[in-house]
């Protein structure tokens, strides 16, 4: 065998260097005692403590608790339509389901600022105030795609003619369901879950747009911070124990398909 | 499907589980897209509403000497920036393609962190590093290897900097599925009949992962044409976008028309792109349902 060019892994690690920078800077300054920029001053809790006891740190729990409240509505409207659908161009072939297909797809490309001003526009024009209605119909709308991809995606791998087996051998159409449909496809509708709920409480431009007075989410809060100036010390202590919580979370999720048999 | 289930009742099933998505889309994504279009032609309204008359003076709001400037500069910092993330991430794919499963799995768990982080988070990440009293700015300083008068932000260069890295991810993935699918003995004979090995790169390893290539193009050029938050917390003045405009005219400006005209110019400008995008996956899917 030819010996490998060592470049592409010079570039992944470089790569990986220039992902990671700036997020493990961002915890240490979480620790840093100076207030403006990153000069190390020494190390001290005082930030995490504020979030706890400020005026700024009560408005971001209370931000962060709106952001899982949208996210969870939207999880749950996406995914109950996402699941629907993606049965739907799963079993059936027809013209009406490559429309179906084009009207699921076209959202996963278009800019999200495009479907923010869009929908701000079309609100406007039914005189619907903004808030968190708009909000949670806005994040169902983005998230059924994402969803409706990773059921369908479960759905293609999967053998349908294991039903047929299954009627064959004399259970019931409720058996047949409940008994080998559902637990084949429930992964693929977690992960669609999943994802739903990641991308909600991660999206800033569409709730930008949409969003209205009581009903600030945290990116939209972060942003505030930002342009303000004000507590920035305050969003390198909540970004540093979102950060842990992501990776955890991450951490253990592959863990746990690590333990799953391999198909 | 039995052949036996009648014409009738098969159809009343695909209806009820096509419907609910299918109406929930046309309401809130193809009608709010279509009415862009029209509002584009409507007069302005009171309290930043829209008016009850049609008028062209919209089009002519559009004639500021800005624009041409700023829609210029969102086409070429989204294709540097897109051609930029492509040739970092071919590398990288391929690394992570031929290394040991284990290695694999760490790679490409330590590509995916990133992308779960709030994309807020990351940008405030990077207005530390490029802060003016911040770390890499002194060290580069004290390394005699910038003139203390050089700013990091605020320009054209941090906002390419920070959309490398906010679609690297997104480029990687697509990429790496493509050259995980590549057989790299393809690879091995191209260098035992004498081809060097970036002959061989270039001229079997990137036709065979082409399908990937362009997918993540296009997956990554379309969004950054839509680029808004970006320029806003790491740029200045001279690296606006279309977005930022967009923005500016229908939350400070309050002018929804004005807003509605400029999405259309930014549409206009993904639209080809977006076509191929969709002919092609709508191709892919066809293809899928075949088998």
């Amino acid at each position: 065998m030819t010996r490998r060019s060592i470049f592409p892994a010079i570039v992944t690690w470089l790569v990986l260097f220039f992902f990671y920078v700036p997020i493990i800077l961002l915890v240490v300054n979480s620790f840093n005692l100076n207030s403006y920029g990153t000069a190390w001053k020494g190390f001290t809790l005082k930030w995490y403590t504020q979030l706890f006891v400020s005026d700024e740190g009560r408005a971001i729990w209370r931000s962060l608790y709106i952001t899982v409240v949208v996210g969870a509505l939207a999880t749950l409207g996406s995914t109950i339509l996402g699941t629907c659908a993606a049965f739907a161009l799963h079993r059936y072939k027809s013209t009406l389901q490559n429309i179906h297909y084009t009207l699921i797809y076209t959202p996963l490309v278009l800019p999200e600022i495009l479907i923010g001003i869009s929908l701000l526009i079309f609100f406007a024009s039914i005189h619907m105030p903004l808030g968190m209605t708009s909000i949670v119909l806005a994040h169902i709308t983005f998230c059924v795609s994402y969803v409706t991809l990773a059921v369908l995606s479960r759905l293609q791998d999967f053998d349908m003619s294991v039903l047929e087996a299954a009627r064959d051998l004399g259970a019931s159409n409720w058996t047949t369901t409940w008994k080998v449909l559902v637990p084949i496809i429930l992964p693929g509708i977690l992960a669609g879950a999943l994802l739903a709920f990641t991308l909600s409480i991660d999206d800033f431009v569409i709730t930008f747009l949409v969003n209205g007075p009581g009903s600030t989410t945290l990116p939209i809060q972060i942003q505030g911070m930002i342009k303000r100036g004000r507590s920035m010390p305050l969003i390198n202590s909540i970004s540093s124990i979102l950060l842990a919580i992501t990776f955890l979370a991450l951490l253990g999720s592959k863990l746990l398909m690590k333990t799953r048999p391999k198909k | 499907m039995k052949p036996s289930t009648p014409l009738r009742q098969r159809m009343l099933g695909e209806f009820a589980i096509t419907l609910p998505s299918m109406i929930w889309l046309c309401i809130y994504f193809v009608l709010p897209t279509l009415i862009i279009f029209a509002i584009a032609f409507r007069s302005k309204g009171a309290y930043g509403g829209i008016g009850d008359t049609w008028t062209l003076n919209t089009l002519a709001e559009l004639r500021n000497p800005d624009y041409p400037a700023i829609i210029w500069r969102t086409i070429w910092m989204s294709v540097i920036c897109t051609l930029a993330t492509l040739a970092i991430s071919v590398p990288v794919a391929y690394h992570i393609a031929r290394v040991s499963q284990w290695k694999r799995d760490i790679l490409l768990l330590l590509t995916i962190i990133p992308f779960w982080t709030n994309l807020l988070i990351r940008i405030f990440a990077w207005r530390l590093v490029l802060h003016p009293q911040g770390m890499l700015r002194n060290l580069l300083i004290s390394l005699h290897l910038i003139d203390p008068s050089t700013v990091f932000l605020g320009n054209p260069i941090a906002v390419l900097v920070v959309m490398i890295y906010t679609e690297l991810p997104f480029a990687i993935l697509p990429i790496y599925a493509a050259a995980e699918k590549f057989d790299f003995t393809l690879f091995e004979a191209a260098m035992d009949l004498g081809a060097g090995r970036l002959y061989a790169f270039f001229h079997v390893f990137l036709p065979g992962i082409r399908e990937g290539l362009m997918s993540a193009c296009l997956m990554i050029f379309i969004p950054l044409i839509g680029s808004y938050v970006i320029p806003d917390l790491v740029g200045g003045k001279d690296s606006q976008m279309i977005g930022n405009v967009i923005v500016r005219l229908a939350l400070e400006q309050r002018n929804l028309p004005a807003a509605a005209a400029m999405s259309t110019v930014m549409f206009l400008i993904m639209s080809l792109p977006l076509l191929y995008y969709l002919k092609y996956t709508t191709a892919q899917h066809a293809k899928e349902v075949a088998k």
